[in-house]
């Protein structure tokens, strides 16, 4: 507990925190109104969301985690806004099955509307409460009362604490639906540049991460993988290995195969022996890479018409059809999935970088055999995910060591091979889109279809959690269920938010997976809008019109409009830019899942003509997420999401064969490296005092893999519709 | 050495001298014409890839990474030849050059404006080239995107700063006459014959050189020296290779850089690898079926069987090291910084890369190569896969790299002990920083 | 019995030779800085200095480091005060999950300590072998920029400046 406490993170709270909080758990509410804004709906008490102590600390609970993008800080800056605070006396706990609301999981940048949006309300509502309060007890009306870095405060200088206000209040008032909100135009600190919170610690060695962790007698464990999916252990002879030195036990269950030592380089290197000395055999078949697009394509389907409008047109002169490909992609996280499980009286604690606390706990509920109630999942920060990585089954690792070993915590860390073998990818994908133009440039029929898998296998059941494959019993995944619109899954983004009175877009949802998949940044949002706005320029060519000024011609969303002026306007797209020789411009724009936030990207790739090498070289993004809470962590997730599309779209894709998954490492699975990065990302975001926080998270995904793809087209005249555009592709399309 | 080169330089200028004053020598220049841009595009396809297994990209990759505009050194023993820039640019490029001009460089090694060149560019071997293959490299060449760089010029010292001086190496050293086809071999033999010897250009790294810096004709293929790196003999009695290289591992390795059966193309090889992954499969196979005719030439080493023992045989033995190799500290260094990769368990062995007991480096005569490959390692280009190995450079000191080589010697191989090693980790590290 | 040097204080560990310094760093010493990415030399996410040199810790068998200088991201600086380089991945904001940053920070000082004014080209090149999966490039970059001037500033006599402690 020391040792963790003595480093541990700024404003972490109870993150860390080892033993259960001796405050009760909140009651879930049975029926909650459905009226209440953001994850008010199912957590209807303020306690639940804002505490004041009876010393006039201040503790905020969200059931979101922190994932590297910031949300801490925005949260923070959220509720010292309302609660007329200054930031840093808030403390945030972030989500624990043992002390914060079930708001499922931090994904598809949702954490500011559900969670921002829960806080804010419970906050505004706790310092009326608080206000009202003051009021009666000075006795004067709460509108001549102010509020200043949590004192309530008369005209006459009298003033109150929150600590002493707080003492004579129910503890658990259930929130109102009439909650007045502070006046945007007064705000403080939301919209604010405030430095991120866990940054500093970040940078000079705390404790931050799950991999971080150091608990009393914490023993290390690592698993020993098949080779391919469904391989099974047929011989093994650890005898040699059980007598390693700190090796404290090997794990056998079926084919499950781990190793627990005292030490992390001792199981290391005990795992390292175990590997050479299994014998695997059988095995699903692995599928061909070079005809996965085919078997996507001829597996069956399920499909649904997400779009069907008919109008009358003017009629078509020219009609454009392409064929656009995503390959099997990976999170690739820097740090390796981890977590630190321990079993003691009877309870499971398991403090994992799941996006999800509560479906993790039902998961392994199931797998352990135990009661949800005596498992509690603690999120603890991890390195980026980007989506459905390791973590889960990293947790589940954990949690079946911990149970072979009572008592002691045991920390699992997946090796790298581990980690780029068995994560689930995200999909392969094909899309197919057909447009007519009119002769004035009009679009006037849009055909889109799209082919994946879902892009969610998230742990909703035991069987979802890849180490209960292995196992002597093994668990049954659930079925795959495609993610509806207008969210989508596969089919995310797969409506273009341009005027298109005559419109037909088909999903085609293929349950069978030929390899592990599920949610990944972006979801199908990154392919669809790679091919639709790719597409976009192709008629834009067709129609002999300027691809920003075609954009506009189909576009009346007034921030839609915004954005993309915007990013032309700061890149300077008018000014008929003379590039320099083997450069070009390329543009695209996206409303995420036509519900998040706008955003426009505007840049310029160099080609190199003799290698087909391809560089990004500046780019221009304007984007609009409703209200601003955090400007500079907008402008932080869109670079970043800039830089990681661009690394998605011209390097990346998961290598297979009969053998298994072959890009097992950062060699065989290359990324963006320093030499490669852009000279400059700008980012210019409009705030919208007052309008829904819409999320940025995965904003940039989209429209970077278009815009580059426009630029190659712009800089080498070759149009490449298969992902990555890696230099062996970019140069074959050019030639000699 | 070097004073003997000197007084060898000397002797040379005499006949040099001689050769100029026979007329023999003067060479006029090849006017200007303004930078030709049509050329057929299947001609410039098939130069693309002449040029590939000429590696023309290699040598004159530009000192910024701009193609073909020059600007590398080469490390001679006689001084630093500096590539040229081979782009179409009028002023900083061959622009200026007609296809005259052009053939008489590759063939004759002398540029357009009449001056000799180095034989760091291989002329000597170009000389065997086709005039139709000439041809498709120059239209290659002549589409290139030109480059402006300027690349700096070379200055040998006395003698070798007179460029006439290579009238009498040429009228010594370079034979003119064409491949000669050898009737009782087949086509694929001959195709590779003729790639070989002309534009790859195998024997200017793989044959060892005389104080002139000319190839020693009497022993091709036994071995070299290129850029600090041996570049190992091919001849059966002088590859160091644990299991003879048949065509079929050729093939593999020159193609992909990496046969499971020996080693990761590396050094100077790691482009040449790269390169030829852009020629016709054929051509690579005529290579491999050439040079195997050399590293195995009774053809024993492609009878499957044995060799899978053989392989088997020599990973195994590495197996189990002994005791007393345990206890050194090379044996700890091996398990900490390179058994995650080369040992046993380890994921790159997962992925069917060769043990280190096959691999030619730990099995060749010197330490060289392995040192080279510890040091600095091995890394793919930008966003491209291929086999990566961190160099170690910053963290191992001369007497560690030293232990770690001791060891891996002892434990993969049955060769004999690497004299001086903490010597040789020592010059190659100097060489690098100068 | 090895000992260790690392941010000046001697420590005596009691592990095997070939444990890479990495585990030792973390698991015997109590250090969080540098951290497991791939164990392969492919990442840099558990770079320190060793004898001014960028190394990876996760391939350095602690038998190689007997006498020899070992610096972590925990000898530049402190929460309290942080060092130049730190300070400015504060200002510049400069990670997302944060988990590379300790490791690119080691990199960039090390190359700080050697050139006072890299060029861009200089710092990329230095900064190769370190990967970043969140994108935080852009920053990273400008807070290498940004401790260089600290440091060259810093360094004019004169001048009063905190720069490390
Ligand atoms: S963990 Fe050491 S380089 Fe990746
Ligand atoms: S900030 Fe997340 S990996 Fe770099």
């Amino acid at each position: 507990m020391n040792a963790l406490s003595r480093r541990g993170l700024l404003g972490t709270g109870g993150a860390l925190v080892v033993a259960f909080s001796t405050r009760p758990v909140f009651a879930q509410a049975e029926h909650a109104p459905t009226k209440l804004p953001g994850s008010l709906s199912v957590q209807p008490h303020l306690s639940g969301w804002v505490q004041v102590a009876p010393d006039g600390a201040v503790t905020v609970f969200t059931g979101k985690a922190e994932l590297g993008q910031g949300i801490r800080t925005a949260l923070i800056q959220i509720a010292a806004e309302q609660l007329y605070l200054a930031p840093g006396v808030i403390s945030l706990v972030t989500a624990d099955t043992g002390r914060t609301a079930d708001e499922g999981y931090t994904a598809g940048s949702h954490s500011m509307q559900d969670s921002g949006t829960a806080i804010m309300h419970a906050a505004a509502q706790v310092r009326a409460i608080l206000l009202q309060e003051a009021a009666s007890r000075l006795g004067v009306d709460a509108g001549a009362l102010s509020t200043t870095n949590g004192r309530v405060q008369a005209a006459d200088g009298r003033s109150l604490g929150y600590g002493e206000l707080v003492g004579s209040l129910s503890p658990d008032q259930v929130a109102s639906q009439t909650i007045a909100l502070k006046d945007p135009a007064t705000y403080t600190v939301m919209g604010k540049k405030m430095p991120r919170v866990d940054i500093p610690g970040k940078v000079t060695g705390a404790a931050a991460y799950v991999q971080d962790m150091r608990l009393p007698g914490m023993v290390h464990a690592r698993a020993v993988r098949p080779p391919r999916y469904g391989a099974t252990l047929a011989k093994l002879d650890s005898s040699k290995i059980e007598t390693m030195p700190g090796v404290i036990k090997i794990v056998r269950d079926g084919s499950y195969l781990a190793v627990i030592a005292e030490g992390e380089w001792q199981a290391i290197t005990a795992m390292r022996a175990l590997q050479d000395a299994a014998v695997w055999t059988g095995g699903q078949p692995m599928p061909d890479q070079a005809k996965i697009f085919e078997t996507i394509q001829s597996l069956p389907v399920q499909d649904s018409v997400i779009l069907d409008r008919k109008a009358e047109m003017a009629p078509a002169v020219h009609t454009l059809k392409a064929r656009y490909l995503r390959p099997y992609g990976m999170h690739g996280s820097i740090g390796p999935s981890c977590a630190v499980a321990q079993l003691q009286d009877g309870v499971m604690t398991v403090w994992t970088h799941t996006q999800g606390v509560y479906p993790d706990r039902a998961a392994l509920a199931e797998l352990l055999q135990m009661p949800p109630q005596a498992i509690r999942c603690i999120h603890t920060e991890g390195s980026g995910c980007y989506g459905h990585n390791g973590a889960d089954d990293a947790a589940a690792d954990a949690a079946l060591l911990a149970q072979a070993l009572p008592g002691r915590p045991v920390r699992v860390q997946w090796m790298r091979e581990q980690e780029n073998t068995w994560e689930p990818f995200t999909p392969a994908i094909v899309a197919e889109v057909q447009a007519s133009l009119s002769a004035d440039g009009t679009i006037v029929d849009w055909q889109y279809g799209v082919w994946s898998n879902t892009h969610n296998m998230r742990p909703g059941n035991g069987g979802r959690l890849m180490p209960s494959w292995a196992r002597a019993n093994p668990l049954k995944p659930s079925p795959p269920m495609p993610i509806p619109q207008p969210e989508g899954g596969g089919d995310r983004n797969g409506i273009p938010l341009y005027d298109l009175p005559t419109a037909h877009v088909v999903s085609h949802f293929v349950p069978d997976m030929p390899l592990r998949v599920s949610a990944m940044r972006g979801l199908g949002a990154y392919t669809n809008v790679f091919a639709i706005e790719s597409f976009m320029d192709e008629l834009a060519a067709a129609a002999g019109i300027d691809p920003v000024v075609f954009r506009l011609k189909h576009l009346t969303d007034a921030r839609a409009r915004d954005v993309v002026q915007r990013a032309a306007q700061e890149f300077g797209w008018d000014k008929a830019a003379s590039l320099p020789a083997g450069h070009g411009r390329g543009f695209a724009f996206a409303r995420y899942k036509n519900l998040g936030a706008y955003a426009a990207v505007a840049l310029e790739v160099a080609v190199e003509h003799e290698t087909g090498r391809v560089r990004v070289v500046r780019a221009q993004c304007a984007v609009d997420s409703g209200q601003a809470v955090s400007v500079d962590g907008i402008r932080n997730q869109i670079q970043g999401g800039l830089v990681q599309s661009s690394s998605w779209t011209l390097y990346e894709a998961v290598t297979y064969d009969a053998t298994g998954i072959t890009s097992r490492d950062w060699s065989s699975y290359p990324i963006l490296r320093f030499p490669a990065a852009p000279d400059s990302v700008e980012v210019h975001v409009i705030n919208r005092p007052g309008m829904p926080f819409l999320g940025t998270g995965e904003a940039t995904q989209g429209p970077t893999s278009a815009a580059i793809a426009n630029a190659v087209m712009d800089a080498a005249k070759v149009r490449i519709r298969e992902l990555p555009l890696s230099q062996e592709r970019v140069k074959a399309a050019i030639g000699v | 050495m070097k004073a003997r080169s000197i007084t060898l330089g000397l002797a040379i200028l005499v006949a040099g001298g001689s050769a100029a004053f026979a007329g023999l020598a003067w060479r006029p220049a090849i006017g200007k014409i303004a930078s030709p841009t049509q050329f057929d595009r299947a001609l410039v396809a098939k130069g693309a890839q002449l040029a590939a297994v000429g590696d023309c990209a290699i040598c004159h990759a530009g000192s910024t990474g701009t193609p073909f505009a020059g600007g590398n050194p080469l490390q001679t023993p006689f001084g630093a030849v500096y590539a040229s820039n081979i782009t179409p640019d009028p002023d900083a490029g061959i622009g200026t050059w007609s296809l005259a001009a052009f053939r008489r460089a590759m063939h004759d090694g002398v540029d357009r404006a009449g001056g000799f060149l180095y034989p760091a560019f291989p002329y000597n071997h170009y000389t065997h080239v086709t005039g139709e293959d000439v041809d498709a490299i120059y239209a290659f060449l002549m589409t290139r995107t030109p480059a402006k760089l300027q690349a700096p010029a070379t200055h040998l010292p006395f003698p070798f700063n007179i460029r006439l001086l290579m009238a009498g190496w040429n009228a010594l050293f370079v034979d003119h006459s064409p491949v000669a086809a050898d009737p009782a071999k087949n086509a694929a033999w001959n195709r590779g014959a003729y790639l070989v010897e002309g534009l790859g250009h195998c024997a200017a790294c793989h044959s060892p050189r005389n104080a002139l810096g000319a190839e020693d004709k009497a022993h091709p293929f036994t071995g070299g020296e290129v850029d600090g790196w041996d570049a190992p003999g091919l001849t059966a009695a002088t590859s160091p290779a644990a299991i003879a290289w048949t065509a079929g591992a050729l093939y593999r390795f020159l193609r992909h850089g990496l046969d499971d059966q020996h080693a990761a193309s590396a050094g100077p090889m790691g482009a040449v690898s790269h390169d030829l992954s852009n020629v016709p499969e054929a051509d690579v196979r005529a290579i491999a079926i050439y040079i195997a005719s050399m590293t195995d030439p009774d053809g024993r080493g492609a009878a499957e069987p044995t060799r899978e023992q053989q392989v088997a045989a020599r990973v195994a033995a590495a197996q189990i090291p002994p005791p007393e190799l345990q206890q050194t500290s090379g044996a700890a260094i091996f398990a900490g910084a390179c058994a995650g990769c080369h040992g046993a368990g380890a994921p790159m062995m997962l992925n069917g890369r060769p043990s280190l007991a096959l691999g030619s480096s730990v099995t060749a005569a010197t330490p060289r190569n392995a040192s080279q490959t510890i040091l600095y390692g091995l890394q793919p280009g930008p966003g491209e896969r291929g086999p990566w190995m961190p160099g170690f450079a910053g963290s191992l000191t001369d007497d560690q790299v030293a232990a770690v080589l001791t060891y891996l010697r002892w434990r993969f191989t049955d060769r004999p002990a690497w004299p001086a090693l903490e010597d040789n980790v020592h010059r190659i590290r100097q060489d690098k920083s100068s | 019995m090895i000992s260790l040097i690392v941010n000046g204080t001697t420590h005596q560990v009691d592990v095997d030779p070939a444990t890479p310094l990495l585990y030792v760093l973390r698991d015997t010493l109590g250090m969080h800085g540098a951290k497991y990415g791939c164990g392969l030399g492919q990442c840099g996410a558990c770079t320190v200095m060793l004898d001014k040199q960028a190394v990876f810790s996760c391939l350095t068998p602690v038998a190689v480091l007997e006498g020899r200088q070992i610096k972590t991201i925990e000898g530049l600086g402190t929460i309290e005060h942080p060092g130049p380089l730190q300070q400015a991945f504060i200002d510049e904001q400069a990670a997302q999950c944060g988990y590379c940053i300790a490791g690119m920070i080691m990199r960039a000082q090390a190359l700080l300590e050697r050139t006072s004014s890299p060029t861009e080209a200089q710092i990329r090149a230095q900064m190769q072998p370190n990967l970043c999966r969140c994108g935080t490039h852009i920053r990273i970059l400008a807070a290498i920029r940004l401790a260089a001037d600290t440091m060259r500033q810093a360094a004019i006599p004169g001048r009063v400046q905190e720069v490390s402690r």
